[in-house]
């Protein structure tokens, strides 16, 4: 339940100092593309919050999401500054367990309404009324329509929840849908990834403490300012891939001396996510980083877009499949309109009536 | 449909739809072309007759510029050739486009630097705009200039274009200009059977025939 201590005193309880509070504020109003002398209000605002009541809901998912925020490198301030949200109800997290836990989201949904943030991890199944998921006999849906009515702010947190992710990908056996599907006349903000940044969960929820409202989105509903250029464009090896430098094998010299993955399959073009610069681990590396191709991870069906190692142009069907027999009709037709001409002009040729110059003349004589 | 569903269509069904009217579209016109065949010309050879004539056309008019026409258009007859070399290393040295023909067909052959081929763009898009001002400013030309015309001239400009503005993220955001990009290829595939584009296909057999019918006749060729 949300108290009224607030956040920087939890904060100094838990070893946080102002400085380095102050630290992340600059940091997050550089992350949110910012002023610097917006800081001091991102702080001030900080500072001021009220622990507000968070419910996150886990559906169809692998908690990854969860471990990217909570079990990052050990204590960020991402994860202290979720500590001190008032986490009401969590799954994985809480220790109430069966009608416990139930009753402890509807008395939060009961005591905040209006005012609680609701988080939301993995994508929901529909199909046979939604029976594919549910949690203390009451499915997925039901339950974030019903969790979703009192929310002010509703989050999608990784790939699942956002665009409706792995469960999603053909042949979708259980109709999983993303929650913009179900919620259609809400904002929503999604914050795509599989999983997200941690810094970027965060700061979703530090924007709307300090500016009251949710974050610019893109025609994705992913925030503008962490999902506004592609990880092909901040990429640190970017450079090769304009000097004709890439990647042919994992293990090949262009591997070796950290070229462009392009060929390797790399998604970084096509791919709005902040990894580039943020990274993981605490700024220490991310997937390009170590070698290996971007997935793509953050857009829509990135699982059914063709393979992880098939270059970005290459097309995610089998293209000769259909042109080949499409040549060969090609060819028939035209054999047959050739064959048709050739017919019609012998016809002609037989039906030509033989004349002579002296048949002219005697005519117009 | 978002930017990610159209990128994912053109990309997948959108591709396999043009490329198969393509291929439909030239087998159909090239083999009806091949079979109706010629008149034979009765007329007696002016000089001795042998096949070289049609040969040595194809290699000068596709190779060597050909003097006479150089003399009078100067400019234009460069720009045709611009444009012309242009298109081939765009389309055919960017890595990118390579990968896509070796995902398709199992060729595959070295590309140009992605800086070298930006710079090849700009000319080619420089020369199409000459073509195309060209066309509008000579009375001759513009009186000759069908819809068909204008139209080849605007498919094959728009993916050079496009292709250019999404490699530098101008005007738009990357996913929608790519969509953009492989979309007006798309027309510019499905097109091409049906627009005088198709002599991407004819020109080696007409411009064969060409320096066959004038050798024959006794014109230098």
């Amino acid at each position: 339940m949300a108290d009224e201590a607030d956040l920087l005193e939890r904060l100094r309880q838990q070893g946080i100092s102002r400085r380095s509070f102050l630290k992340y504020c600059a940091g997050l109003a550089s992350l949110l593309a910012l002023p610097p002398a917006m800081a001091p209000r991102i702080a001030e605002a900080l500072e001021r919050a009220r622990r507000p009541a968070v419910i996150w809901l886990s559906f169809q998912e692998c908690t990854a999401c969860t471990e990217s925020l909570t079990r990052s490198f050990s204590p960020t301030l991402e994860n202290l500054i979720f500590n001190v949200l008032s986490l009401d109800y969590h799954h994985t997290l809480q220790a109430a367990a069966g009608r416990h836990a139930e009753d402890a989201r509807r008395q939060s949904m009961e005591a905040n309404r209006g005012k609680y943030i609701l988080v939301v991890e993995g994508s929901i199944p529909v199909a046979e009324g939604g029976v594919y998921s549910t949690i203390a006999g009451i499915s997925n849906l039901d339950m974030l329509r019903e969790t979703a009515a009192g929310a002010a702010a509703i989050v999608s947190v990784g790939t699942c929840a956002a665009y409706g992710g792995l469960p999603h990908a053909r042949p979708n056996p259980t109709g999983a849908v993303p929650v913009s599907e179900i919620l259609a006349d809400r904002t929503i903000v999604n914050v795509p990834g599989c999983p997200p940044i941690p810094v970027v969960i965060s700061g979703v929820i530090a924007h709307v403490l300090t500016f009251g409202r949710v974050p610019e989105l893109d025609d994705l509903g992913r925030p503008t300012v962490f999902y506004g250029q592609t990880i092909h464009d901040r990429c640190y090896r970017r450079p090769f891939y304009d000097r004709n430098l890439f990647a042919e094998q994992f293990d090949d010299e262009g591997a070796r001396n950290g070229w462009c993955l392009y060929k390797l399959g790399c998604k970084g073009p096509t791919t709005r996510n902040a990894c580039a610069t943020e990274k993981w681990n605490q700024g220490t590396s991310f997937p390009i980083q170590s070698g290996h191709p971007c997935l793509g991870c953050s857009e829509p069906d990135f699982w059914d877009a063709g393979s992880f190692y098939q270059a970005l142009t290459a097309p995610p069907v089998d293209v000769a499949k259909w042109v080949v027999p499409a040549i060969g009709v090609g060819v028939a037709a035209g054999a047959a309109a050739g064959l048709a001409n050739r017919l019609r002009k012998a016809r002609a040729e037989r039906r030509r009536q033989p004349l002579a110059a002296d048949d002219v003349k005697g005519g117009e004589g | 449909m978002n930017t990610m569903e159209m990128l994912a269509w053109v990309r997948g069904p959108g591709l396999v739809l043009s490329l198969s009217i393509l291929v439909i579209g030239v087998g159909v016109r090239l083999v009806e072309m091949l079979l109706l065949g010629r008149k034979p010309d009765l007329s007696e050879p002016r000089v001795a007759h042998s096949g070289g004539y049609g040969w040595r056309t194809i290699l000068t008019r596709s190779v060597l510029p050909s003097s006479a026409c150089v003399r009078y258009r100067r400019i234009e007859f460069l720009t045709g050739y611009v444009f012309h070399l242009g298109l081939f290393l765009v389309v055919f040295f960017f890595v990118p486009h390579i990968l896509l023909i070796e995902a398709v067909t199992g060729l595959s052959w070295p590309g140009l630097a992605a800086g070298l081929v930006d710079g090849v763009t700009l000319i080619t898009l420089a020369a199409l705009l000459l073509a195309f001002w060209f066309r509008l400013t000579d009375p001759v030309r513009r009186f000759l200039s069908r819809f068909n015309d204008w139209y080849a001239l605007a498919i094959t400009f728009l993916p050079v274009l496009t292709g250019y503005l999404a490699y530098h993220r101008l005007l738009g955001e990357y996913n929608t200009l790519l969509v953009l990009h492989i979309l007006s290829v798309e027309v510019l595939l499905a097109s091409l059977p049906f627009t005088r584009l198709m002599h991407g296909f004819t020109l080696w057999f007409s411009r064969w025939y060409t320096g066959q019918m004038a050798g024959r006749r006794g014109v230098k060729v």
